[in-house]
């Protein structure tokens, strides 16, 4: 006989309202533990690496990283298009899910959103680190001026431009407006007056009235809108940046779902690999459950195996176009001097997501923030592979010839990653790390008689 | 009509008054007009204030951030006459550096010469140059000049040498010593009258002359065959067969340039021309004339004499003579000597060698063919390279003898080039007086008492006959930098003689030149004309007579049989194209110049074949050692013969300056006298794998086309039956050529260019010259090593075919400017656009440096300022210029015409629109349309082969258009429809398949 499963809870352990708020606040009470501050040593200190390196590449140029007359990008646009890949999770949850209606994203998005806006910023920095002249970056902006000078808006780069900082307004107004009501929350329950003051402020005066519940509610709706077609733009944009291009490897009509699903992909490892050690360092695993966790497996094996299906795409297209060019161009990757990447990719993007099949898989701990770790580096490949081997070895072999990056261009990618976890330190201090109003809102999605019974 | 508000009636009328001033001020009206209008505006109001101020303080900040270096600019306070700023002058010139010669034309702005061109007058160079020509006017601006005349290392003034060496002079010259004046060939006629005079003042002057790359197996050869020592004429462009036993009379030999053009003439397949000549070489090593060759024979150096005593024997047989016996050598000479038998008085036998028996197996064999006074005119002859290798030698023991009491050095570096180097030194000690007069500090003069520093020859006064008949003139492109002074005119002073050298030569002209020609002019209207033209060609013949006798000959044969091929390995030591005999070593131009054949510069190294790299167990870079003695590292060369190594001369140089010091190694140590000539090749040496490697700067590390249709090639016989023939591909490709975007059209001019790869021979003339003429910087070995060479042309080389002995094809390669060009639409400042006149433009102060258009040009013909360069950019303290490119000296060499760029900003060849403009103003102010071939870009204007067509595409009759509308032109990588504007003709060897 069938009997029909209850419902799993999305919040584990018997909690009441105010017990969630208890919780969630308690990161941000008191002083930092000792490893928040040995955390933020090591990631200062990276930041602090990729500052030197910073001031080396504006001081001296472009010079001093491993680029030449042939690979004219290569860790500085792997870089890019890894850390907005990465800023892809944050936005799909908190919008695309919210559109759909899983409820199970209100325990990630905040955090997942805080990352994305903190891997966009990381993203940001290398369009605007690779120029050879930064100080006259402002050339890229369409503003008007007495010589009568025009941006290109034929250039994929431009595009970017305006990609990217959509996106990044856009989010972060969305991050922000969710925050609002917990905001309110903080300082309801500040106890110190300047803190109080702050949170008072930055919260917009918030009540929690009904009517800044229906207004809270409703823009949440429209950004969600409107953030949704951004996610799927904001990479298809980035592709462009290789897809209009002549160069064999670059010019593929494949690239825009190809470095969408790839980014989704990318992004959603990166918020495992960050939740994983938060909800254990801030006590959250009630909130943040292995069913969580289980359902982004989930949509790691599905974007993993788009991507997978992509690599295979374009080698049959390769050989079905019947250009020779291309043809050698993928021959190259997986045998040619950068085979190792082509093959790291492929181990870390295709197989290794393909143990998530396995449900005793993806539901361990260990198991899926490994194969987390293995996804961010093979995501990483995946954009070196494209990047630099497809320009490696185009055209003319006369001009054929390798890459190899300098301590210079090591040091801009630590920073990033220094910086980017700095911010995300500092965010658990400052903001709630899960969305406090949507929490309560799914705490009784179960029934409330029931909780004992699923009490582990 | 506006309402308008007054105070009084006579406000609302017209003020008659200004209507007169108006008229009166006649075209400058409006600016009366303006001053009203402007007068009439409101006055500023709080906003306007608010706004201007507002966009004052922002416009400073961003200044502010972005400050530019500021560069003084001194205006002249008295205009010279003659100079007009932004407008160039050129002066008729002649260079000559002992070794080589080139009639030029140097181009002056303001003042100091920025450019060399060949001059298209001179019947000898017919406006070819080569890489050392065209770098030669950085050599003006040597950071390591002589600046004023030194004694013992310290400055002294003219009057106090002068009264010294003359005191000296006397002083030996009374004590019947030895007086000793050492120079290279000496092809000037005013100068070497300038010696007889001072020899005639000091009778115990003897004059030495001192060739470091010398002929002298030629002229004693010759010496024994016609009974005088002389270096004939060669006319490759009479010969249907070539063929040369190492004489890479393409690159090195004798006279490269005159060579290359008369080559040339014959294989050129353009206006109707279905006949070329064939090229067959024998040689061990791979040099630039081997890789042109239609055929390439493997052969090594020590094995030259017995293959050409077997040609010989075979050509005596075909001329019904005994065939004498003596051992067999691999290659097939037999084929070789029926095929030259049936090109009698139409080939041309050259050989490579400084050994006089081997030049005489050589001249009987041109001589059974028939050759001389066709293809070798022996009444005209080459007057440079007249050094006689053992002359030198006994110097050199006289001197250590303690018999010479006075050494006058003239630009030659002994000490740096003079195989027993220690022997010369130690014999200097034993001189009393020693005088130098070089033009660049070198390893000789820092060894002497008294520096006399010599004139650059673009300061002095000259004149040369390089050829019978074949004179010409060089005068001064600008008033001498330092302190220096004319060799001639110190020997002149010492001697007595206070006219100054222009004096002296115009005198000399007078004369002795003017006589020669019909007198119609004076000798005012003669001189002029030649100053101007810089060339005068009496077409006067050597008049001694000349009859040939084979005895030496047959003696050279009768002991050559008797030789054997031994299996040993040899080293040949080779002048590339760069820095020659190394004497402009310290060139960074010519430092950074990929060699044509291994592409590696910054170094020389042993060349060695992949059969012999692969007995030893090395690889590119493997230090090894030559009979212990030099360590260098290795690059394995496909083509070379199996065990023959080589290394270039040149490098090693200690004593001059940055950035020659300590590149490479001397390997002059290594050469010997051989039978009283010096010998460059070395035979039986010992080679031995030394630890570790030696990193190499090289511009090109891939070597296969990949099977890519990159330079298409065919032969002569399927060219004749069908001139499309290796081009097939270009009809199947044009079929597919659609777009769903409207043609580019261009209405009035179309640039474009062609490039006949028939007739590029691959010496980087070309090179040279778009670095002189864009001001392109050299970045040095580091960079180079990092693949970030700024070269807007390239000179791509491929291999075909078997690594051990392939086929070499060569492409120059610079922007191809297309018409629908992937570089253009992906610049998100819009910094490359396209002009109405089908030019890709690059417009370095709107570019950022994104490098989208360097990945996304399918050519990789744009280059990337990396680091700063020039000392161009804002920042200071951040110029990188291991090359000392960027001293207040050298920076005289730019051209004003081109912006110097800055780091982070992208560069690339704009079809020297500079000199398209310059053109374009000209035919302006004439009120005509440009002619074609008006326009000359500098490879152009550079190519001795006359490779590389200019012109506009629209003129259906231009000679760009003619060459594109050729079956032979073909587009590179046309299938991605960039359209470029860049034509190349297919290669055609005349080789039998």
């Amino acid at each position: 006989m069938y009997v029909s499963p209850l419902r799993e809870p999305l919040i584990r352990g018997s909690k009441d309202y105010s017990q969630v708020t208890k919780d969630i606040l308690a990161p941000m009470a008191g002083k930092p533990s000792k490893y928040w501050y040995m955390g933020i040593t090591l990631s200062g200190a990276a930041a602090l690496f990729g500052a030197w390196a910073t001031f080396m590449t504006v001081y001296y140029g472009i010079g001093t990283w491993g680029l030449n007359k042939t690979v004219g990008w290569a860790w500085d646009i792997t870089n890019f298009v890894w850390w907005v890949g990465i800023g892809h999770a944050g936005t799909f949850i908190s919008a695309i899910l919210l559109l759909f209606r899983q409820k199970w994203r209100t325990s990630i998005n905040r955090s997942a959103e805080a990352m994305t806006l903190i891997a966009i910023a990381c993203a940001g920095f290398f369009p605007l680190i690779h120029m050879g002249r930064l100080l006259l970056g402002f050339f890229i902006l369409p503003y008007p001026n007495t010589r009568a000078l025009w941006v290109n808006f034929n250039s994929p780069l431009l595009w970017d431009v305006f990609a990217i900082t959509t996106y990044l307004l856009v989010s972060l107004v969305f991050w922000y407006i969710g925050l609002i009501p917990d905001l309110g929350t903080v300082r309801d329950k500040a106890s110190n007056k300047i803190r109080k003051a702050i949170y008072g402020f930055l919260s917009f005066g918030w009540t929690g009235s009904a009517k800044h519940w229906s207004r809270h509610e409703t823009v949440s709706l429209i950004l969600a809108g409107l953030a949704a077609p951004l996610v799927l733009s904001v990479h298809t944009i980035v592709s462009f940046d290789f897809a209009t291009s002549v160069i064999p490897g670059w010019h593929t009509t494949i690239f825009p779902p190809y470095f969408v699903s790839g980014a989704v992909f990318s992004g959603f490892a990166m918020v495992l690999t960050l939740l994983i050690v938060t909800r254990k360092a801030l006590n959250l695993e009630e909130y943040i459950t292995v069913g969580h966790i289980e359902n982004m497996n989930k949509v790691i094996i599905i974007t993993g195996s788009i991507v997978g299906i992509a690599y295979i795409t374009e080698f049959f297209m390769a050989w079905y176009s019947g250009v020779e060019y291309e043809q050698y161009a993928f021959i190259n990757r997986a045998t040619g001097p950068y085979a190792w990447a082509y093959w790291i990719m492929m181990t870390c993007n295709v197989i290794t997501p393909q143990l998530f099949w396995f449900k005793k898989i993806r539901t361990n701990l260990v198991a899926t923030f490994i194969i987390s770790i293995f996804v961010n580096i093979g995501m990483w490949f995946e954009r070196f592979v494209i990047v630099v081997t497809s320009l490696h070895r185009d055209y003319l072999p006369s001009s054929w010839v390798m890459y190899k990056p300098t301590i210079v261009e090591i040091g801009l990618y630590v920073g990033t990653l220094g910086l980017f976890f700095t911010l995300f330190l500092l965010f658990i201090r400052v903001f709630p790390v899960i969305a406090i109003a949507e929490v309560k809102s799914v705490l009784k999605s179960s029934g409330d008689n029931k909780k004992d019974s699923h009490h582990e | 009509m506006e309402n308008k508000y007054f105070k009084s009636l006579e406000e609302l009328r017209v003020d008659p008054s200004r209507e007169l001033e108006e008229q009166s001020a006649g075209d400058k009206s409006f600016i009366l007009k303006l001053q009203r209008e402007s007068a009439a505006l409101p006055p500023t109001s709080r906003r306007d204030f608010l706004k201007a101020f507002g966009f004052t303080i922002a416009s400073a900040a961003v200044a502010s951030s972005c400050e530019q270096p500021v560069r003084k600019a001194i205006p002249f306070l008295i205009q010279p006459e003659s100079i007009i700023p932004g407008k160039a002058s050129y002066y008729a010139s002649t260079f000559y550096d002992g070794i080589e010669y080139s009639s030029v034309l140097v181009k002056v702005r303001d003042g100091r010469p920025i450019k060399i061109e060949g001059n298209s007058l001179s019947s000898v160079t017919k406006g070819g140059t080569n890489a050392r020509t065209q770098a030669s006017v950085l050599n003006l601006y040597d950071n390591a000049r002589y600046k004023t005349p030194l004694k013992d290392g310290s400055e002294t003034s003219w009057e106090q040498v002068d009264a010294e060496v003359v005191g000296k002079l006397k002083e030996i010259n009374n004590r019947n010593g030895k007086i000793v004046l050492l120079s290279s060939s000496v092809i000037s006629p005013s100068t070497t009258a300038a010696i007889e005079e001072f020899a005639q003042v000091f009778p115990v002057v003897q004059h030495v002359e001192y060739d470091v790359i010398s002929a002298s197996g030629i002229l004693e050869a010759n010496h024994a065959s016609f009974g005088q020592a002389f270096v004939p004429s060669y006319r490759f462009d009479k010969a249907d067969l070539i063929v040369s036993f190492d004489a890479d009379f393409l690159g090195s030999w004798l006279s490269p340039v005159e060579y290359t053009k008369q080559y040339v003439k014959n294989r050129k397949l353009v206006d109707g021309q279905k006949k070329m000549s064939r090229h067959i070489q024998f040689e061990g090593t791979m040099s630039l004339t081997g890789t042109n060759a239609d055929y390439r024979v493997q052969m090594r150096p020590s094995h030259q004499k017995l293959v050409l005593a077997n040609l010989l024997n075979e050509l005596k047989a075909l001329n019904g003579e005994l065939k004498a016996s003596m051992p067999e050598v691999s290659q097939d000479v037999k084929s070789l000597a029926a095929e030259l038998m049936k090109h009698k008085s139409a080939s041309l036998v050259v050989c490579g060698s400084n050994n006089k028996k081997t030049q005489l197996l050589v001249n009987e064999i041109n001589n059974l063919l028939g050759n001389y006074s066709v293809t070798i005119e022996t009444d005209v002859i080459l007057k440079s390279r007249q050094g006689i290798d053992s002359r030198m030698t006994q110097l050199v023991s006289e001197m250590n003898e303690g018999k010479v009491d006075a050494l006058i050095v003239l630009d030659v570096n002994p000490l740096y080039d003079y195989p027993e180097v220690t022997k010369f030194a130690e014999g200097l000690k034993k001189v009393g007086l020693t005088v130098s007069m070089p033009v660049v500090t070198d390893e000789t003069s820092a060894a002497v008492t008294y520096i006399c520093p010599d004139h650059h020859y673009l300061e002095a006064w000259n004149d040369a006959e390089i050829k019978t008949g074949f004179y010409s003139l060089a005068q001064p492109a600008i008033r001498p930098i330092f302190n220096t002074r004319a060799a001639q005119e110190s020997l002149l002073r010492w001697a007595g003689n206070t006219t100054d050298f222009r004096a002296y030569i115009s005198n000399y002209w007078e004369k002795n030149i003017y006589p020669k020609t019909d007198g119609l002019f004076g000798f005012t209207a003669f001189w002029n004309k030649c100053l101007h033209d810089g060339i005068f060609e009496s077409g006067e013949k050597d008049l001694v007579p000349i009859a040939y006798t084979n005895a030496a000959s047959i003696e050279a044969f009768e002991s050559a049989k008797g030789s054997s091929a031994g299996d040993v390995i040899d080293l040949v030591l080779y002048s590339n194209v760069s820095v020659g005999s190394g004497k402009h070593a310290n060139n960074p131009w010519l430092q950074e110049l990929p060699d044509p054949v291994t592409k590696a510069c910054w170094d020389n190294y042993i060349m060695i074949s992949p059969r012999l790299a692969d007995e030893l167990n090395v690889v590119d870079e493997q230090l090894v050692s030559i009979n212990g003695s030099v360590t260098l590292p290795v690059i394995v060369q496909p083509g070379q013969e199996y065990k023959t190594v080589a290394v270039a001369l040149g490098y090693g140089r200690q004593q001059t300056g940055v950035p020659a010091n300590g590149v490479g190694k001397n390997l002059y140590p290594m050469l010997s006298l051989i039978e009283g000539t010096k010998s460059f090749d070395v035979y039986d040496v010992q080679l031995a794998v030394e630890a570790g490697t030696y990193p190499l700067a090289k511009t090109q590390s891939h070597h296969s086309m990949e099977g890519r249709e990159l330079i298409r090639d065919t032969s002569l016989e399927a060219y004749l039956e069908d001139p499309q023939s290796g081009n097939e591909t270009r009809l199947e490709v044009k079929k597919h050529l659609k777009s769903l975007y409207p043609e580019a059209t261009f209405d009035g001019l179309h640039w474009g260019m062609a490039i006949d790869l028939n007739a590029c021979t691959g010496c980087n003339a070309c090179v040279v010259a778009c670095s002189s003429e864009n001001n392109v910087p050299v970045v040095g070995k580091e960079q180079v090593i990092a693949s970030r060479e700024m070269h807007w042309i390239r000179i791509d080389r491929y291999y075909k075919g078997d690594p051990n002995d392939p086929e070499v094809v060569r492409q120059p390669v610079m922007c191809q400017h297309c018409d629908n060009a992937p570089c253009e639409n992906v610049c998100p400042v819009a910094a490359t656009t396209h002009s109405n006149e089908g030019l890709n433009q690059m417009a370095y102060n709107r570019c950022i440096g994104t490098r989208y258009c360097a990945n996304n040009c399918p050519y990789k013909v744009r280059r990337f300022n990396f680091l700063d360069y020039t000392g161009a950019d804002s920042f200071t303290g951040n110029t990188y210029d291991p090359t000392d490119m960027t001293t207040d000296l050298r920076r005289l060499v730019l051209n004003p015409d081109v912006t110097t760029r800055a780091k982070g900003v992208i560069e690339k060849c704009s079809f020297c629109v500079q000199r398209i403009q310059e053109k374009k103003l000209v035919a302006k102010t004439e009120d005509r349309q440009l002619r074609d071939g008006e326009v000359v870009p500098a490879c152009a204007q550079a190519c001795p082969a006359e490779a590389i067509v200019f012109g506009n595409l629209n003129d259906k009759n231009s000679k760009v258009s003619q060459y594109f509308a050729s079956e032979r032109n073909y587009h590179l990588l046309e299938e991605i429809h960039t359209l470029p504007s860049v034509g190349y003709l297919t290669k055609v060897k005349n080789k039998t398949v």
